[in-house]
């Protein structure tokens, strides 16, 4: 593949606005950055409409519109317009608070093509504490809501250790609020997830368990819901093929303005993101140099670099490199030729230990919720 | 899954939507969260199901434009494969 000049770089197909990092709920784990409260402030209607255009001129079409909870904005509607008559399919990614019935009635006329609603848990309790919030019967009401505005009706939970073994119970609700699809999406570990791993990784025999459970409502479900179970990374072997490389199809902005191959891709060091008030979507795409370096293979080490897997997988994701080896450039140690792998199946050891004898305790690893204070003493806090 | 019958009328399933997509040059169905891209004559079928034509007047458009014959077989199984998938459905 050519790189440099943007002659081999493809389009980025898949376009993600993070609108704002302000959130009315506190998810323990979030996959925002944890010094999310030292950003600068949010770009405005105007500029969001500016990236919206220069990105669809560059073949994006599948547009993502998220945060932090993106309806907290007041130009969400406006914006789906735009990115409609645009030619975008747009999927709105939502908690649901804030999404009131005039709210619905007014973006469905905007042309929102598709609203994913997530949930924390099938209890109001759970649902609550996780996310630190009163929020459980605002979210059926939202459920309700999205079926009557003719909506396909995707339901997001992510799952972890404290709710893993409620997965029974979520599809059962999944099934009451007449959802086509479910995605159990177990909690990778970026942000405040990171921070919170030891209480969130579940034991293996909780995944076995929920993936059994799962299996066994599908069979009885049949074709009428369509659920996605998606395992943690590190019960895998073989690392993702995260956002299909850095690079090739996969375009965030952040609130700020900050473009970023992946919405985790903020914390990797010794990368100069461009911002969109500094520069066109285009030049940030194709000549940027931070866009640029993990294209290709050049910055492979080994065992990526002579393995037969690389133009499959891409060494996997250079976020979680980072973050267990200190270096964004080795084997996602997911991978189990990763001479880092231990790290890996440690943390699972942990995980299990912890299962067998119940809970942690809470004074040994407190699970830290996402909020603006929490925010502010992390950002103080180097490295992040 | 019963045969397509000739006299039926595919429509675009629920929440799919599909265009020409200049920077791909190809036609794309667009899905929550999802994409896929078309062959050429996958893209041909798909835009000509529009839930008022029926398959018998799809394949004889599709062998007038493309100056094919027998064709209609391969129209159907195309059909009853994207329906299988949801890409598609069929109106009473």
């Amino acid at each position: 593949m050519t790189l440099g000049g943007g002659g081999g770089v493809g389009p980025p197909l898949w376009l993600l606005l993070e609108l704002t990092y302000r959130c009315p709920l506190h998810c323990v784990f979030c996959y925002n950055p944890t010094d999310f409260a030292r950003t600068g402030s949010e770009l405005d209607t105007e500029s969001w409409i500016r990236v919206l255009r220069e990105a669809r001129a560059l073949g994006a079409v599948q547009l993502g519109l998220s945060g932090g909870e993106p309806l907290v904005r007041d130009d969400v509607e406006p914006l789906v317009a735009e990115a409609h008559s645009l030619g975008y399919y747009v999927n709105l990614i939502t908690s649901g608070v804030g999404l009131s019935e005039p709210r619905i009635a007014a973006l469905k006329a905007a042309g929102l093509d598709h609203i994913q609603l997530s949930f924390q848990d099938s209890t109001r309790e759970l649902n609550d504490f996780l996310s630190s919030t009163r929020t459980f019967e605002l979210k059926a009401k939202v459920a309700a809501l999205i079926k009557k505005f003719a909506y396909p009706m995707v339901l997001n939970v992510v799952l972890h250790r404290l709710n893993i073994d409620h997965v029974g119970e979520i599809l059962e609700m999944a099934e009451r609020m007449g959802a086509d699809y479910v995605e159990l999406a177990n909690t990778q570990y970026y942000g405040w997830a990171w921070l919170n791993r030891a209480r969130l990784l579940p034991s293996r025999e909780q995944l076995q368990r929920a993936e059994e459970i799962t299996q066994r409502f599908r069979e009885r479900v049949g074709r009428k819901m369509q659920i996605f179970f998606v395992v943690p990374d590190y019960y895998e072997k073989r690392p993702k093929a995260c956002m299909n490389g850095l690079g090739s199809v996969f375009l965030t902005i952040a609130p700020d303005g900050t473009a970023l191959p992946c919405h985790a891709a903020r914390m990797l060091p010794g990368l100069a993101f461009p911002n969109v008030r500094e520069a066109s979507v285009r030049s940030i795409w194709q000549e940027s140099a931070a866009f640029n370096h993990f294209r290709g293979e050049a910055w492979m080490k080994e065992p990526c670099r002579s393995c037969p897997e690389r133009s499959k997988d891409f060494g996997g994701c250079r976020c979680q490199a980072y973050l267990l080896t200190g270096d964004a450039a080795n084997a996602d140690p997911v991978c189990d030729l990763s001479p880092h792998h231990h790290l890996v199946t440690q943390a699972i050891e942990r995980a299990s230990r912890a299962d067998a004898r119940g809970e942690l305790a809470a004074n040994e690893a407190p699970l830290v919720f996402r909020d603006h204070r929490a925010s502010v003493a992390l950002a103080g806090r180097e490295p992040a | 899954m019963s045969a397509i019958s000739l006299s039926a009328k595919p429509a675009l399933g629920r929440g799919f939507r599909l265009q020409w997509e200049a920077a791909q040059e190809a036609h794309v169905l667009l899905y929550p969260e999802g994409m896929v891209k078309l062959n050429g004559s996958a893209g041909a079928i798909m835009s000509r199901c529009d839930g008022v034509r029926t398959v018998s007047e799809i394949v004889a458009d599709l062998e007038q434009t493309y100056g094919a014959t027998g064709l209609s077989d391969d129209v159907t199984a195309f059909v009853a494969l994207a329906m299988a998938r949801k890409w598609l459905e069929i109106q009473e």
